[in-house]
This record gives C-alpha cells, sequence and structure tokens, in this order.
C-alpha cells in the first residue's frame, strides 16, 4: 500500500528498516534471552537522530510528529518489540514536556533527549491506580518556602525505569480535588529520595526494562512542575492521546515481523513434496493476517495524522488504532506459530518471541477493555450531540 | 587533517546469482553497493576526524550512476565528493585506474592521509591503494586492522600478517589500506541522509583532469582481459541422512582416501 | 578506443547481452544497446555469431619489449626462513621457464640471509640475486619494492611471480607501478601462449563465480601475483648447483630508505595454525550457538591436523577473531580438505573456500547452500555428529 509519506518520511523509514535489519535483528533473541538493555541499539538510534523525529527542531529534533514517531516505532517493532519499546516509552516520558513545558524546561530537556543522549520514562501507573488513574496515591507536597515540592510513594510497571535519566511522573498535589488533584513533574536519576525497585521479569518485550520508582522524601525544584497544578491529569490523557498510535505502531510491527517468519518457512518447508505455502489451508491464513495487518496499518496512519494535524479530539480514534492494531498483532502472531508448526513453538526460532511480545500491546497504555470503552463512551457523546 | 577516501560502487554479490543454462552471471536487478571494504575507510575516515579534525573527501572512478555510492559516503558523515566519470576511462585496469585516481587526489590538492578499502569484492586486486601512492609518491601501510596513533606529522598503525600484525610507523602523508577488523561501520544519520539528497558531487571527466590520452582507460591499461569463462561448478556431493551413528560412519568410510587412509 | 554495435549487422540475437559479465548490453528495439556500465572486456565482441559488435583501440607506440627475457620469482623470508610459498613460486617459474626455454632466476631480500641461496638453487633457481642489508632485517613496503624495481630494470626478464602474501600483496604492486606495467593480482592458473610465447594469466573475478584469463600484451615484465597453496612446489635437488648474484646496495643507499618504519611485531595467541597455510580447515558457524562449542570443532581439527575456520556469522559474534574468518570479508582459502559444520554456506562465505578439493558438511537444515558444493555432506544436529567423528578419526588413528 501507498502511504503517500513525504520524502523525509521515507528516508526516516528506510533508515530505521536498516537499523532494525542490521542492528536490531541480530542480537533480539540475545536481549530477549538475557534481559539486558538494548543500550548498544540506544546508541545506534540516538547517532542516527532518529530520537528527534518529533521533537520540535528549535530543541535539536527533526520537527516531525506522531506520524513519524510510528514510522520509527513500527520499523523496529518488526525486528524486536522488545527493543522497540525502549525508543516509545522514552517518547512517552518525552511528550509531557514537549506539551506542557514552559521554553526553559524543553531547552533543558529536550536537546538531550532529540539527540538520544538520555532516555525519559512516564510514571503513572502505581499498584492502585492502573486504568483509574485517579486512584493515585503518590503525592507531592510543596514545602512552606514554595520553592520545593517533595514527593513521597511508588509507582510500578514503569518502562525504562532505572534506565532513563529524565522521568516525567504524575503526584497528588491536592487530595481532596481527586483526579484534579494531581499534578506531573520532572524528576532527574539521581535526585536523592528517588529510587528503583526490582526489575520485573516480563512474559515478553524482555529487552526493555520495567521497574518501580520509589520516592521517598524526594525533593525536587518548584521549577519542575509541568503546566500548573491540577494538570496532572490532564497532562497524561493528552500524552496518550500522541502516544497511543505509537503503541498501535508497534502493534503493527510486531504482527509484520511475525507475518514475515510465517511467509518465510511457509515457502521454505516442505511437505508432501511441496511448500506448504501451496497448501490453501495455510493460504487463506496468511492472506487474512496481511489483510488485517494492513488495515490496521492504514487505521494508525490515518489516526497519526489526524493528530499531528492539531486535531484535539482525537481520543475515539486514537483508541480505535490502538484496539484494532493489538488485537491483529495478537492474533496475527498466535497464527504465525501454527503455520510454523512444532518449531514456531520452540525458543530458538523467532515465532514465539513475536507472540510473547504482542500480549502486552493489548495491556498496557490502556487496556483493551478500556479502549473500547472510551470508543463507545465517545459514540455516545456524539449521538447525543446530535452528530 | 586533509582525509581522501577511494571508494568503489560494486555488484552486491549477495545477490549475484549464476544462470545454469548459459553459466553466466544474472546480474539483472542486483544491487550496487559500495564495496564492503571501502565502509571500513569511511569509518576510520569519520573517526580520524572526530579525533584530530579535518576534512573528509570521497573519490570514485566509475560510470555516472556511481554518484549513488558517493551520495551514500555523505549519508555516512564525508564532506566532499568527486566523481570521475568518462567515458574514455572504461576498461582501466588497475593501473589506469591508480594513475586516474591519483590525478583526481592531485587536482583536489591537498591529502595527508589516502583511505582504501583492503580490496574490491569485484575484482579482489588490492592494487589499486598502492598503485595511487606511487603516483602521489607516498609511502603505505597495508591491510591495516588497527591505527594505534595519528596526528599531523605520522601515523602508527597495525597491519595483519599472517602471523597476526606488525606494527609500523610512517611519516605523512601516507596511503593506508584497512582490512574488516578494523572497526564497525556506523549507519548513516537522517541528517546525513537529508543533506547527501542536496549535496553538491563534483565531476570531473578525462578534460578537467591533467591526464594522458595514453595512459587512461582501456589504452593505458597494460593488463587486458582475454577470456572470461565460468568455472565448473561443483557437482553436489553425497549427503548422508539419517541416524548420526550411521551417517558418521558412512562419512568416515567416504573420506578415509582423501584423508590418505 | 570505443565499442560500437553496427546497427546493420545486429540481428538481435541477444548472444552479447547474455555473456556481458558487467549487465552492459541491453536490447532496444531487437538491437543491442552498450550502456555505461562497459568495461571493454569484449566478451561481445567474441559471443557475437555475425560480427556486429566492434572493438576500436587506438594503438600508441609502444615500448620495444624485446630486450626482456627469463622468469623472476619472490622468494618470500621469514626471520631467515624460506616460506613454503616460495617454494611454489620456484616450482611455476621453473615451468614457465622450461617452456620458454630461458633462464629462472629467484630474488630473495633480508638481514643475513645469504645462506638461503643454496636452498633457493636446490629448489629450482639456474640464478639467485640477493639484496643482504641490516636494513632489510624486517619486511618494509618502500625498500622492497625499489630493490625488486632496480633488479628488474636491470636484468629485464619477462615474467615475474610474487606470492600472494600479506608481503607479496604489498609491495609487488608498488613494483608494477613504479615500472608501468601490468600485474595481476591472486592468479590461480599460469601458462605460456603457444603462439605468442605471451603468459596467460587466470584468476577467479566476482568472488570465484567468473574466470578471468589476463594478458599484458605491450609490457614488460608480465607480474603475477600467485594464490597460495594452488601451485605445486618445486621439488629439492640436493647438490643443485646455482649461479648467485649479489646485489650491490652499497652504491646507491637510496633503495634501503624507508617513510615507513617497523615498530614491533603482534603474534595472534590463539590457534597459531594459519589457515591460508593449513591442508585442511575445519570451520564452525553460526549453528554452533556460541563460543564455548567451538571446542567441538578445536576437537576435530586436531584430530584431522587441521587448522580452525570460521564463517562472519561466528566472527561477528565475537565467537573467535577476525583472522580466522573464511569468506569475502575474511581469507580466501583453498585447502586439501575443508569441513564445514554448522555453517549455512552463504555465497560470501562459499566464496572463500569452494576452491578447496574436497568439502565436507555438516548441517542441521537439508536445504543449507552449503551442500549444492560439498562433496559429502550429513544432515544432523553437529553436536550429534562432530564429537562421534572426532572420536572415530582418533580411533582409528591410533590404531
Amino acid at each position: 500500500m501507498d502511504y503517500l509519506l513525504t520524502e523525509t518520511q521515507v528516508e526516516i523509514r528506510e533508515l530505521a528498516r536498516q537499523i532494525a535489519e542490521e542492528r536490531i535483528k541480530p542480537v533480539a533473541a540475545h536481549h530477549d534471552e538475557t534481559e539486558e538493555f538494548p543500550w548498544e541499539v540506544m546508541k545506534v538510534i540516538a547517532d542516527s537522530d532518529l530520537f528527534g523525529v518529533y521533537i520540535d527542531e528549535k530543541y535539536g529534533g527533526f520537527g516531525g510528529g506522531v506520524m513519524e514517531l510510528a514510522l520509527c516505532t513500527e520499523e523496529f517493532s518488526r525486528a524486536c518489540g522488545g527493543i522497540a519499546v525502549c525508543y516509545a516509552a522514552s517518547a512517552l516520558g518525552t511528550y509531557p514536556i514537549i506539551l506542557f513545558g514552559t521554553d526553559a524546561q524543553k531547552q533543558k530537556y529536550l536537546p538531550d533527549l532529540a539527540a538520544g543522549k538520555k532516555l525519559a520514562a512516564f510514571g503513572l501507573t502505581e499498584p492502585n491506580a492502573g486504568s483509574d488513574a485517579g486512584a493515585i496515591e503518590t503525592t507531592a507536597t510543596k514545602t512552606k518556602d514554595g520553592n520545593h515540592y517533595i514527593l513521597n510513594g511508588t509507582k510500578c510497571f514503569i518502562t525504562n525505569g532505572g534506565e532513563a535519566e529524565i522521568y516525567t511522573v504524575v503526584a497528588i498535589t491536592d487530595k481532596s480535588k481527586g483526579a484534579r488533584g494531581a499534578s506531573c513533574f520532572i524528576v532527574e536519576k539521581g535526585t536523592p529520595g528517588f529510587t528503583f525497585g526490582k526489575k520485573e521479569k516480563k512474559m515478553g518485550i524482555r529487552a526493555s526494562a520495567t521497574t518501580e520508582l520509589i520516592f521517598q522524601d524526594c525533593k525536587i525544584p518548584k521549577e519542575n512542575l509541568l503546566g500548573r497544578e491540577g494538570f496532572g491529569f490532564i497532562v497524561a490523557m493528552k500524552t496518550f492521546d500522541k502516544s497511543r498510535p505509537g503503541v498501535a505502531a508497534q502493534a503493527v510491527g510486531i504482527a509484520q515481523g511475525a507475518l514475515d517468519i510465517a511467509l518465510k518457512t511457509a515457502m521454505e518447508r516442505e511437505q508432501f513434496g511441496k511448500p506448504v505455502s501451496s497448501f490453501q489451508g495455510l493460504q487463506f491464513m496468511l492472506a487474512d493476517m496481511a489483510t488485517k495487518i494492513e488495515a490496521s496499518r492504514a487505521l494508525v496512519y490515518a489516526t497519526a495524522r489526524m493528530v499531528d494535524s492539531g486535531n484535539e479530539k482525537i481520543a475515539k480514534e486514537s483508541a480505535m488504532a490502538k484496539l484494532l492494531a493489538s488485537d491483529v498483532a495478537m492474533e496475527v502472531s498466535t497464527d504465525a506459530v501454527q503455520i510454523c508448526g512444532g518449531v514456531g513453538y520452540m525458543r530458538d526460532f523467532a515465532a514465539e518471541k513475536y507472540m510473547r511480545d504482542a500480549k502486552i500491546t493489548q495491556i498496557y497504555e490502556g487496556t483493551n477493555q478500556i479502549q473500547r470503552d472510551v470508543i463507545a463512551k465517545n459514540l455516545i457523546k456524539e449521538a447525543l450531540a446530535g452528530k | 587533517m586533509n582525509i581522501v577516501v577511494c571508494i568503489k560502487q560494486v555488484p552486491d554479490t549477495t545477490d549475484v546469482k549464476i544462470n545454469p543454462e548459459t553459466n553466466t552471471l544474472v546480474r539483472d536487478g542486483v544491487a550496487s553497493i559500495i564495496n564492503p571494504f571501502d565502509m571500513y575507510a569511511i569509518e576510520e575516515a569519520l573517526r580520524i576526524k572526530e579525533k584530530v579534525g579535518g576534512t573528509i573527501t570521497a573519490i570514485t572512478m566509475g560510470p555516472p550512476q556511481a554518484e549513488n555510492a558517493l551520495r551514500e559516503a555523505i549519508s555516512l558523515g564525508v564532506d566532499d565528493v568527486i566523481l570521475l566519470s568518462d567515458r574514455a576511462f572504461a576498461g582501466s585496469d588497475t593501473w589506469a585506474t591508480s594513475y586516474t585516481l591519483a590525478q583526481g587526489i592531485k587536482k583536489l590538492g591537498k591529502f595527508d592521509i589516502i583511505l582504501c578499502g583492503k580490496q574490491a569484492i569485484d575484482g579482489d586486486t588490492a592494487q589499486v591503494g598502492p598503485g595511487i601512492a606511487v603516483q602521489l609518491d607516498i609511502p603505505q601501510i597495508m591491510f591495516v586492522k588497527h591505527i594505534r596513533e595519528i596526528n599531523d606529522t605520522k601515523i602508527i598503525a597495525e597491519r595483519m600478517t599472517e602471523e597476526g600484525a606488525e606494527v609500523i610507523e610512517s611519516s605523512l602523508p601516507v596511503m593506508v589500506s584497512v582490512v574488516k577488523e578494523i572497526n564497525t561501520p556506523r549507519l548513516p544519520s537522517l541528517k546525513g541522509k537529508m543533506r547527501s539528497k542536496k549535496a553538491e558531487v563534483i565531476k570531473w571527466t578525462a578534460a578537467d583532469l591533467d591526464v594522458e590520452e595514453d595512459c587512461i582507460g582501456l589504452n593505458g591499461s597494460p593488463t587486458v582481459v582475454n577470456k572470461i569463462f565460468t568455472p565448473p561448478q561443483r557437482s553436489s556431493g553425497v549427503v548422508f541422512e539419517g541416524e548420526p551413528e550411521e551417517t558418521v560412519k558412512k562419512l568416515y568410510e567416504a573420506i578415509k582416501p582423501v584423508l590418505g587412509g | 578506443m570505443s565499442i560500437q554495435v553496427i546497427e546493420e549487422k545486429c540481428v538481435g540475437c541477444g548472444a552479447c547481452v547474455r555473456v556481458c559479465p558487467f549487465g552492459a548490453i541491453e536490447m532496444v528495439e531487437k538491437i543491442a544497446v552498450i550502456n555505461d556500465k562497459c568495461t571493454l572486456c569484449g566478451a561481445c565482441v567474441d559471443a557475437c555469431k555475425f560480427d556486429a559488435i566492434v572493438m576500436r583501440i587506438k594503438h600508441f607506440e609502444r615500448k620495444d619489449i624485446s630486450a626482456y627475457k627469463g622468469v623472476f620469482v619472490f622468494c618470500e623470508q621469514k626471520d631467515g626462513k624460506l616460506q613454503t610459498i616460495s617454494y611454489e613460486m620456484l616450482g611455476e617459474g621453473r615451468k614457465l621457464a622450461d617452456q620458454l626455454g630461458v633462464e629462472l632466476a629467484g630474488i630473495v631480500m633480508g638481514s643475513n640471509i645469504k645462506a638461503l641461496a643454496t636452498e633457493i638453487g636446490e629448489r629450482g633457481a639456474d640464478k639467485i640475486y640477493i639484496a643482504d642489508a641490516p636494513e632489510l632485517k624486517y619486511f618494509l613496503d618502500e625498500p622492497y619494492a625499489k630493490i625488486m624495481a632496480k633488479v628488474i630494470e636491470e636484468h629485464k626478464p619477462e615474467i615475474v611471480l610474487t606470492g600472494a602474501t600479506s608481503i607479496g600483496r604489498a609491495f609487488i604492486p608498488r613494483v608494477a607501478a613504479m615500472l608501468d606495467t601490468g600485474l595481476t593480482a591472486d592468479c590461480t592458473g599460469l601458462d605460456i601462449c603457444e603462439e605468442t610465447k605471451m603468459l596467460l594469466q587466470t584468476r577467479p573475478a566476482f568472488g570465484g563465480n567468473i574466470m578471468a584469463t589476463i594478458l599484458c600484451q605491450h609490457y614488460r615484465p608480465q607480474m603475477a601475483t600467485v594464490r597460495h597453496k594452488v601451485m605445486k612446489e618445486a621439488p629439492l635437488q640436493k647438490g643443485r648447483k646455482a649461479e648467485i648474484v649479489n646485489i650491490d646496495l652499497t652504491k646507491n643507499k637510496k633503495v634501503l630508505t624507508s617513510r615507513t618504519k617497523f615498530i614491533d611485531a603482534v603474534l595472534e595467541e590463539m590457534h597459531t595454525v594459519n589457515i591460508a597455510e593449513a591442508d585442511i580447515i575445519v570451520s564452525g558457524g553460526r549453528g554452533l550457538g556460541g563460543p564455548e562449542n567451538f571446542k567441538l570443532i578445536e576437537e576435530l581439527a586436531q584430530a584431522l591436523g587441521g587448522a580452525v575456520g570460521a564463517s562472519r556469522a561466528a566472527v561477528d559474534s565475537d565467537w573467535i577473531p577476525y583472522s580466522h574468518q573464511v569468506g569475502q570479508t575474511g581469507k580466501t582459502v583453498c585447502p586439501k580438505v575443508y569441513v564445514a559444520c554448522g555453517i549455512s554456506g552463504a555465497i560470501q562465505h562459499l566464496i572463500g573456500m569452494q576452491s578447496a578439493d574436497t568439502i565436507i558438511a555438516i548441517n542441521k537444515d537439508p536445504n543449507a547452500p552449503i551442500f549444492k558444493v560439498a562433496n559429502y555432506g550429513i544432515v544432523g544436529d553437529l553436536f550429534d555428529i562432530v564429537p562421534r567423528l572426532t572420536k572415530m578419526l582418533r580411533k582409528e588413528i591410533a590404531v
């Protein structure tokens, strides 16, 4: 399918694909096995300028948006969903600064993030606050002199935790206001009182680091507040609107990578004297997989472009893209294992990894149940408004 | 430091296939790439520049489409590129190629180090580098696997030998040919790729260079190809399948005479 | 100089398109059109049955080359020991000299190496040129090249052969450039044309996918580097006498000067057997799964008395040093026996080893390309097969 990409977007995709083929694919199994953080790949991506594709040129980026970010994430994910999420999660941690940062805050943090010198992470989820972001318990208390905030609490399941330098963290500044009492802060690694909990052992995306963020009387300057007090929930929602097409792109990439393997294997493996790809049962499966991937890619790109156009009403479309793409990724990667047969189930063959990696895309950045909820609520709202 | 990298555009041999009927190379749709060894030369040039500063110029002799190889070099970080292209250069052997490239480098003017890949994968001669060095009357260090030290006046490098390596010091300017072990070439950057689209490729023909008519192309080539033929294909041998115990025994019996009993 | 298609004669048969190794000919409306990829190799001229392709070469005045007579071979020595490549050069040089009915001379350079003359004579040289000076203790490109060029200029041989080693391939291209003559790299076949008495130099191109025979028609000497392990070694004829000529290096000290200087030699510790020299090579690839499993390869190599090689995949994963890499970006080897274990046989690997006399492949994938070039193969798990084979070989050898 020709998506009529711009010249720059074509170059970005080409470069991301080259990195995926030459530098990610060969190490994907290693990082999956050892759970080592793929710093060497992050360095390659940094040197290639791709950390900056969605950041303003003024701050050392390339001036693109969600579409460019999605292209990179998709191509990286095609080789390894785990390594790709290290990249994508940094964007997730960066978006609050792009969206709500003052010029001074942007000047301070964005150039290093655009250059890939530092990674970012976003800290919202807590043991008792996942999809229900309003239930956050981490607190940020303003000091008496008004110059600092003191953070206390624990975030969990934070992608890039421990590896990132810059964290954007949501904490409650006014408990009485519920969700409207949350605020977002920038916290740098190394700030006294800020430590990391244990690194999680995951089913998939094992190249990525997932840890707790622990705040114990962690004192940060008031300049690190993003937006205004009480904006925390809005920062999170706006950030997710931007990042959801990215997760969807990750899912598209995983699905495509799984199909690539299934197709190759089906064409190479012979049974009854001919390649198994010549059997109609498999052909129908391959056709369905390819069609579903293309449909989700089309929706993801359309949504990414809609987001980049500045359209604010994107909650429904973002949710749809993430929902469709991640469900397709799970389905396609499962079928890919099926097509590869016995060998597909083996750990030293790549197919099963795509299946494990795919699962998380249905869960994080809002479970698919939440996405359906968002879509349905918007449908009803639109109907009531008489649209 | 003025760094010159000599590169060549070659067919990507991963794609080269033999047509079993005609026994000739199938070159339809074969992609052209920068000679893999030259990628190490480009990378080493970039590292030298990062260390001591300077300008990197990549130069190639070839048909007009060799411009693509030069643009790729820009995307990797090379500053300037020169294409020596003329129908009169066709048929050059290593002598004529060295002569023409050397005249190009002379026209360019200043050079402190000339980097070449060990050899080109389509010709495998490894003769153009030393040829250029003689034409420019400079010393050389061949098959370098590590540059220990380089400054404005000298270089200390390890060159690969059958037994290991020799550490060689040379004054500048010098021609250095590099082997794969020397580095891991970087990938292009997005900024480099964007720049490579717009950057100017300097194109020089025979008329632009101070070259003798009887020193270039086929006329200037002491060696000529007399005959090209396909080597007899190895026919597939005996392949044993089955239980390891059996297959190993069968193989052992089969190879015993080869091993000299 | 140009190549031209005579349109009236071209019938559009496409024979030229098929033989062109450079893909430089296209059929446009049933007429051959030669594009910029043409290197004037002339393959199409020979292939055209209708004489529709002509190559016009402008002839310049050539130097008189009739004075050039005899065959010279460079005899490589290290630490005062003649290298086996020198025996091969002497063997091949002797053959060519006999075909031409001329003298064979060997040239040797170094420090305190006069004693080598006897050996070179006993290996078939009629004359030995010796350059002996303390400055020549270690190989350096410039003095070696200058002395070689000087000897050639003075004695005018028609053929000069040098081994394609890290020394030969470094300095001999300088000599050819200094003498303005042709040099053919890495030859695997040499012969004398009966008619013209010219040297026919055959070498692989495109990684061995095609062979080319090269001529040096109008310049002398005809120079070639010759691939190691291809030519037969000259037999030792005890007591054979030869004329010894000491090259006078005192008159012109300039030939000994060098802008490069030898500092040190670093010898590789592990697996010191040089794979380019080995008669038997056992190579391991990606199928080994990790560096620790290279010991299976080493054990088999030991049992066979061979050296250890590796595929690019194994080297790139840092399982074994680069010096063991066989293939396009590694070393080209031509041992008597090559055993490939867990190597699928990518074209780049095949290029480096397909001229081995006997190839044995062990791989679990029956469709692996390595089986297409193998004389013998086993489809199966190398972890099962290699140790068994090693054991069997050890047992048999012990018996």
